[in-house]
């Protein structure tokens, strides 16, 4: 393209500004819009046709007017990529933030990303230890998955992905991650906790930051996740790195979507979302994992918040679909004052599986695991029970299962933000120790030679014998 | 034709407008300078809408249009098996190939293999009079499936001359007298179902190992069901225990719009799994279809109707196959996103008006049916539905209970309690038992049926009893109710749930579900008379033989075992009612 200036701009609404024209303009096409002011605007083109196209313009529409002259830059969008992203901070369209140089490009990358061939992936199954009890026995975290975490208003998510990300590594390997942290419509206050920690502990050096704050344009946030995975692709496939993605709050890029599908009319899906909203969750979602033939991998932590505590709402819903899983955070949990607030129950990891046993983890940790969940379930049921019939008509097996729910609270569940436990010695033996407690004979998800070997009563007896 | 040129007039995400063509509708053109694959699908003055297969970004108005003369086909003949294809037959071994492991855009493949040779044999003679569907010849496919040619649709006559030997699946391996010349592979459009004589009464079983399923909620072989779940419950799980152990002889997995690393579980995993009824790697009998979440919305919406087409395909040489589709939720979202991209009037939440009668139509392509070639095949389908927030009110879940036969309703709660399968057993039905009892009674046990209805009448007292429970607690119950609870405990933990990641417990043959149900109804009278005799609910319960005999499932060799198992139960039973 000619980078010929239109001022044919006949309507603007919303984010989006509508023109006539007369050459041809691609799909996808990076635009810019130079406002009376002197200015600059970018956008993207949504829709093409013979006369008209649609923008969607980044930084919103204000001051835009009729005689807004309008370019059409030829290109799709994409992001200037190297090494030299590791340690810096960019704003939410790929400027540098921190007031240092532009980046100097490797490479130009496309920031849709493409689809990863599925017969090219690699199964995740390397085990990553964070440190956390709660997710290191019950929702394993493995390389290459995508675990989000479902969180709510005022509950610590972002001490929880802090230390996550802090204290996260492969067992028996020396490899760390670097992590590319994306913020969507977060306040000024959540990025400078965000960064303060980083800093503090050093691990700011090994990251990238792409940020777009609230007071930011909100349409801005559809194409901030898609840089930071560009990045995260750049590194993990081209340079070998072990990237771990954290974006927060994927409930403001929703709220994004949303803003476009109304300003655009589309007809609406649930609650108003759009209705290609799963699709746009899985281009973004999916493109976490290993592939054949690289060293490196993508692990994506994305948090969300449910508004109104809804696992239902459409935006958890649906990214329950996509991602391998969920740690969901309770709020219940944190008002009894125990950090981390995590809710093994409605938690789920699917590769667990794949990535614990002997060789990866330990040999019991899928029974404990099971019989933890198990028993902690049937004790908070027997809770509701309590509240009705009191205690006195329970049996002695609901009596000690009622006892390890408030254990498993306090003792296993509950550990410090710089807690950080092994996943033998630190996690599965304290879960022996807290099972213990109940009966072996109604520990019917252990295996006979888990409980020889591992419970605490059975190896003292046979110390004895 | 006329017209074959045209220009791209309008872009829209993946839906593409031209002018300058006049197509027939569903037929597939070559759009923009990259040609990529597209499909008409409304035609509206001298504008034609095309939903493309790939990504539309970079594409500008002004480009080319070219018809093909085509409706979406794929290729049906020997090289199906063990492969894995996108929505739209392209090989992903293939595409990995061309374009490495991103998927690009503009590349083209052939869903079979053109050049590989297969050893043909003739099973038809010169002067046999053969029209369409019946069988020629045969070629050895994989270790276990024998794939029959047959003659292909609007062909038939005299045979004038035909050949076995090694020929790729283009040559002419056979000659009818009008000059029709015949090669192992056919083409098939997608949309279309394939013809068959007639549709039997579905009287037979698909025998998937999973207790649940089989002994309460059972599938018949070229019957439907559907089952319905929130995420987490184990919907993906269930389909690939049906894929690996249903005892159909072909398997069709559709993973559509799911997510990229478990379909690459299922690839890695089916390889080194070995088919229990012939004890060669399942992959022998599978065909993969992989159109995850992030891969062109519009091959998503085709990839069901490939899955299909290659499952009747199979059907038609006289084979069961199964096809499993997850999700068709993705499936039904890919026609809502492509139907509000043409600003049509919406039905129920976001859908187009005619949801549901694709919903039928794509279910009613399975069942029991006399073949051309007068053969039985079957094609059995059991689709996924995720409904948003596991609330089954919603349009996929309810235009798909109104079809199906089956339903296996998963239940968040009993994910949460780790009972899996988590089966609803409450809730879950299927309208087939009756059609199966008399297979039953001849093939298993002619007490079958009656067995299955005592295990279900017990697991809806105890659903009445626990109502009560909640308010009384259990202690306030006489004994026999007690006792009723004990035993629809074991019937959940015992017979119910099964670890589909245990070596063992993970398939059952239909013998031994019935051998276990039946050890429950031994343990239920055998208490029943020892505390009438005296004995202590709490006495029985705990007899050490009992927990021998649950703990006994995960162990190899039980259905040797079980019988001994239940009589050393028995015993123990007695002994501790005489001990009181």
């Amino acid at each position: 393209m000619s980078g010929k200036e239109y001022r044919t701009i006949t309507d603007v609404k919303g984010p989006l500004v509508f023109l006539n024209k007369t050459e041809p303009v691609s799909y996808g096409e990076i635009v810019q819009l130079m406002l009376s002011n002197g200015s600059i605007k970018n956008g993207q083109v949504l829709d093409t046709s013979d006369d008209q196209v649609i923008v969607q313009v980044f930084e919103g529409t204000a001051s835009v007017d009729r005689q807004t002259g309008v370019k059409f830059l030829g290109d799709v969008f994409k992001l200037p990529v190297s090494k030299g992203l590791i340690g810096r901070i960019l704003d939410g369209a790929g400027r540098p933030r921190d007031g240092g140089p532009d980046i100097v490009a490797d490479d130009m990358a496309d920031i849709i990303g493409a689809a990863i061939n599925p017969y090219s992936r690699q199964s995740p199954e390397s085990f990553i230890q964070t440190g956390i009890s709660a997710i290191d026995a019950c929702t394993s975290l493995v390389r290459g998955q995508k675990l989000p975490i479902f969180s709510a208003s005022g509950l610590p998510h972002n001490d929880i992905a802090l230390q996550i990300a802090r204290q996260a590594k492969l067992v028996g390997s020396d490899d760390d991650f670097v992590v590319v942290f994306c913020a969507m419509g977060i306040t000024a206050e959540e990025y400078n906790f965000f960064v303060h920690d980083l800093e503090r502990t050093g691990a700011l050096e090994n990251s990238a930051l792409f940020v777009n704050l609230a007071d930011d344009p909100a349409v801005e946030r559809l194409i901030t996740p898609r840089l930071a995975l560009t990045a995260a692709e750049y590194l993990a496939f081209e340079h070998d790195y072990h990237v771990l993605v954290i974006y927060t709050d994927m409930t403001n890029y929703c709220e994004s979507l949303r803003q476009i599908g109304a300003a655009r009319e589309e007809v609406p899906g649930r609650r108003g979302y759009p209705g290609y909203m799963y699709t746009d969750l899985a281009m973004l979602y999916e493109r976490a994992g290993l592939v054949k033939g690289k060293k490196g991998s993508i692990t994506q932590f994305p948090i969300l918040t449910m508004p109104g505590d809804d696992i239902t709402h459409p935006i958890p819903d649906l990214s329950g679909y996509i991602t391998e899983g969920q740690i969901v955070i309770s709020r219940e949990l944190h008002q009894k004052g125990i950090y981390p607030p995590i809710n093994v129950l409605p938690s789920l990891s699917r590769l667990m599986n794949a990535g614990i046993g002997d060789g990866k983890t330990r040999e019991d940790h899928k029974s404990v695991s099971d019989q933890l969940y198990a028993a902690y379930a049937q004790g908070k049921e027997l809770r509701g029970l309590v509240a009705i019939v009191g205690e006195d008509a329970l049996n002695e097996r609901d009596l000690q299962l009622l006892k390890f729910a408030d254990i498993f609270e306090h003792q296993f569940l509950r550990q410090g933000r710089d807690e950080d436990r092994s996943i033998s010695e630190g996690t599965l033996d304290l879960a022996w120790d807290l099972l213990s407690n109940i009966d072996t004979k109604y520990l019917v998800r252990l295996d006979q030679k888990w409980i020889d070997k591992y419970h605490p009563n059975e190896k003292s007896g046979k110390e004895e014998e | 034709m006329s017209n074959e040129n045209g220009l791209i007039y309008r872009i829209s995400g993946p839906v593409v407008t031209a002018v300058g063509i006049s197509p027939r509708m569903y037929e597939v053109v070559r759009v923009g300078d990259e040609g990529l694959m597209g499909e008409v699908i409304e035609l509206h003055g001298d504008q034609s809408v095309i939903q493309v297969y790939e990504e539309t970004s970079g594409i500008s108005p002004g480009e080319p249009v070219i018809r093909t003369g085509q409706t979406l086909s794929v290729q049906l003949g020997p090289g199906l098996l063990t492969q894995i294809y996108d929505g739209i037959q392209r090989p992903l071994p293939k595409l990995e190939e061309t374009m490495g492991v991103f998927i690009t855009r503009g590349v083209d493949a052939d869903g079979l293999d053109l050049e590989r040779e297969w050893e043909f044999n003739a099973t038809v003679k010169k002067g046999d009079e053969v029209s369409s569907g019946h069988v020629i010849g045969t070629v050895q496919e994989t270790e276990t499936i024998e794939h029959r040619v047959m003659v292909p649709p609007n062909v038939s006559g005299k045979v004038k001359s035909v050949k076995s030997g090694t020929f790729n699946i283009k040559e002419t391996v056979c000659v009818l007298e009008d000059g029709s010349e015949i090669a192992m592979m056919q083409e098939w459009p997608v949309r279309h179902p394939r013809p068959f004589v007639q549709k039997y009464a579905p009287d037979v079983p698909l025998i998937t190992g999973q207790r649940i399923l089989d002994f309460l909620f059972p599938l018949a072989k070229g019957g439907t069901a559907g089952i319905p779940g929130p995420f987490g419950s184990g919907k993906t799980v269930t389909q690939q225990q049906l894929a690996k152990w249903s005892d159909a002889q072909i398997v069709v997995y559709i993973g559509c719009g799911e997510r990229g690393n478990e379909m690459t579980e299922v690839l890695d995993e089916f390889p080194h799994l070995i088919d229990p009824n012939t004890n060669k790697p399942l992959m022998n009998r599978t065909v993969m279809i992989a159109n995850t979440s992030n891969m062109p919305v519009a091959a998503r919406e085709a990839s069901v109707y490939t899955g299909i087409t290659i499952a009747e395909y199979f059907r038609d040489m006289g084979y069961n196959v199964a096809l499993m589709a997850d999700s068709t939720s993705r499936w039904a979202e890919a026609m809502r996103e492509i139907s509000s991209r043409l600003e049509e009037m919406p039905g129920e939440e976001g859908y187009p008006a005619y949801l549901s009668s694709r919903l039928a139509e794509f279910y009613e392509r399975a069942g029991r049916v006399q073949t051309l070639a007068g053969s039985d095949g079957s094609v059995s389908v059991i689709g996924a539905v995720s409904p948003p927030g596991g609330d089954i009110s919603e349009p996929v879940s309810q235009g798909t209970l109104r079809i199906v036969k089956v339903f296996w309703g998963l239940d968040a709660g009993l994910a949460r309690q780790r009972h899996f399968p988590a089966i609803n057993w409450l809730n879950s039905y299927s309208l087939y038992p009756q059609a199966l009892d008399q297979w039953y009674r001849e093939n298993i046990a002619p007490d079958f049926p009656e067995v299955r209805t005592e295990i279900s009448t017990l697991l809806q007292i105890e659903s009445e009893l626990q109502e009560i429970v909640q308010l009384v607690g259990s202690d306030a119950l006489p004994i026999d109710q007690q006792l009723t609870l004990e035993v629809a405990r074991m019937i959940r933990e015992f017979f119910l749930q099964q670890n589909a990641f245990h070596d063992v417990d993970t398939f059952s043959d239909l013998d031994l579900q019935y051998h276990m149900a039946k050890a429950i109804l031994t343990f239920q009278e055998e208490a029943k008379k020892a505390i009438a005799g005296g004995g202590q609910l709490e006495d029985v319960v705990n007899v050490p033989a009992r927990t021998d005999l649950m703990r006994g499932r995960f162990e190899k060799g039980y259905a040797e075992r079980i019988s001994d198992l239940v009589s050393e139960m028995s015993k123990q039973i007695d002994a501790s009612m005489e001990a009181n």
